[in-house]
């Protein structure tokens, strides 16, 4: 992620920066082969997220609303009567925190708009089309609704496939029998492999997953998710420093 | 009915805790800069919280499950495709369970 960000130049050049509908078009053009897989990453949340009871109606609201696919898988593993409702807010908070530092990376493109248009966009903000976007920016194009126009498209894939998988699991009884509980771990490990940037990751995720399965075994609940994450990036921060 | 007005406001928590995470980046640029470090500490959050996520199932559930993740992450490095590394993970996952039953 920070080579994204590094190699992109902080600052738009003299050329002025455009918001129009040629631009979202191109961006919602350019999201279309992301969506097939943004699709069937929701089709899987939808099956998991009738395992943990939610109805169709929740993961319509949790999809439209909240649109973040990893923060709402994880929160499914929390998702038991009676809501642990702090854990999930702090969770969702720490998976997204990376949002921070996209939304910070992108601001340049955003200073000439109104709040209105940069806080909109803002809003359609996902790893996928946050990528494609500094793509675009760093190969000269200077159109901001590009991150609007394409982030509509993986909001229509997203809420579409998570509803529409979430209907799917009323079927799929007993997915343990077919080895489809390991879906969960599965898509997680490879989102893993597209985030390894290189040797200084090996590190923080050791610390990460030694933590996380000493937590796992000695306390109750998810917490050894929070804390093998922050463990983690702790020793990668305080790496980093030195 | 109670516990279903409870998800709805978690729900709509999320939506906004989501959402000033969104907002936040471009609101601190114009006021202030993040220091490096901290930038390298959030950039390290979405690889160590995923790598927290699997490790229990990876590492201490069992031979399936171990044997699975390596096949999926073999097949995700080589292939880069989400749906195929899944789709193997889960296939593996199923053989290698119903070998162990059969072996017990």
């Amino acid at each position: 992620m920070s080579n994204h960000i590094s190699s992109v130049s902080p600052q738009p050049s003299e050329e002025p920066v455009a918001f129009d509908l040629k631009g979202g078009m191109t961006g919602a053009r350019q999201a279309l082969p992301v969506a097939l897989s943004v699709g069937a990453y929701g089709l899987v949340f939808g099956v998991l997220a009738q395992q943990a009871r939610l109805s169709i109606l929740e993961v319509l609201l949790m999809s439209g609303l909240v649109f973040a696919g990893s923060a709402q898988l994880i929160v499914l593993s929390l998702w038991s009567m009676p809501l642990p409702i702090a854990a999930i807010l702090l969770t969702t908070l720490i998976v997204n925190l990376r949002n921070l530092l996209m939304g910070a990376a992108i601001s340049p493109w955003f200073s000439r708009f109104s709040p209105l248009k940069a806080y909109t966009s803002i809003f359609f903000l996902a790893d996928e089309n946050w990528a494609l976007t500094m793509g675009e920016f760093a190969k000269g194009k200077r159109n901001a609704a590009f991150l609007l126009g394409s982030g509509l498209v993986l909001y229509v894939a997203w809420v579409g496939s998570t509803v529409i998988g979430r209907a799917l699991g009323d079927v799929v009884h007993d997915p343990a029998r077919f080895g489809l509980d390991f879906a969960f771990t599965a898509v997680f490990l490879s989102l893993l492999v597209g985030v390894w940037k290189g040797k200084s990751d090996l590190l923080p995720w050791v610390v990460a997953a030694i933590v996380a399965v000493g937590a796992a075994h000695f306390l109750p609940g998810k917490w050894y998710i929070l804390l093998g994450g922050l463990a983690g990036s702790v020793v990668g921060m305080v790496r980093h420093a030195d | 009915m109670q516990t279903n007005f409870l998800a709805l406001l978690t729900i709509f928590g999320m939506a906004l805790v989501t959402y000033l995470t969104r907002m936040s980046g471009l609101w601190l640029m114009r006021h202030m800069t993040l220091s490096t470090r901290m930038k390298a500490g959030l950039g390290y959050l979405p690889g160590t919280v995923i790598v927290a996520i699997v490790a229990p199932t990876v590492f201490s559930t069992g031979l399936s499950e171990a044997g699975a993740a390596l096949a999926t992450v073999l097949v995700m490095a080589r292939t880069r495709n989400v749906l195929l590394a899944m789709i193997v993970g889960v296939g593996v996952v199923w053989g290698l369970r119903l070998l162990q039953t059969h072996l017990r």
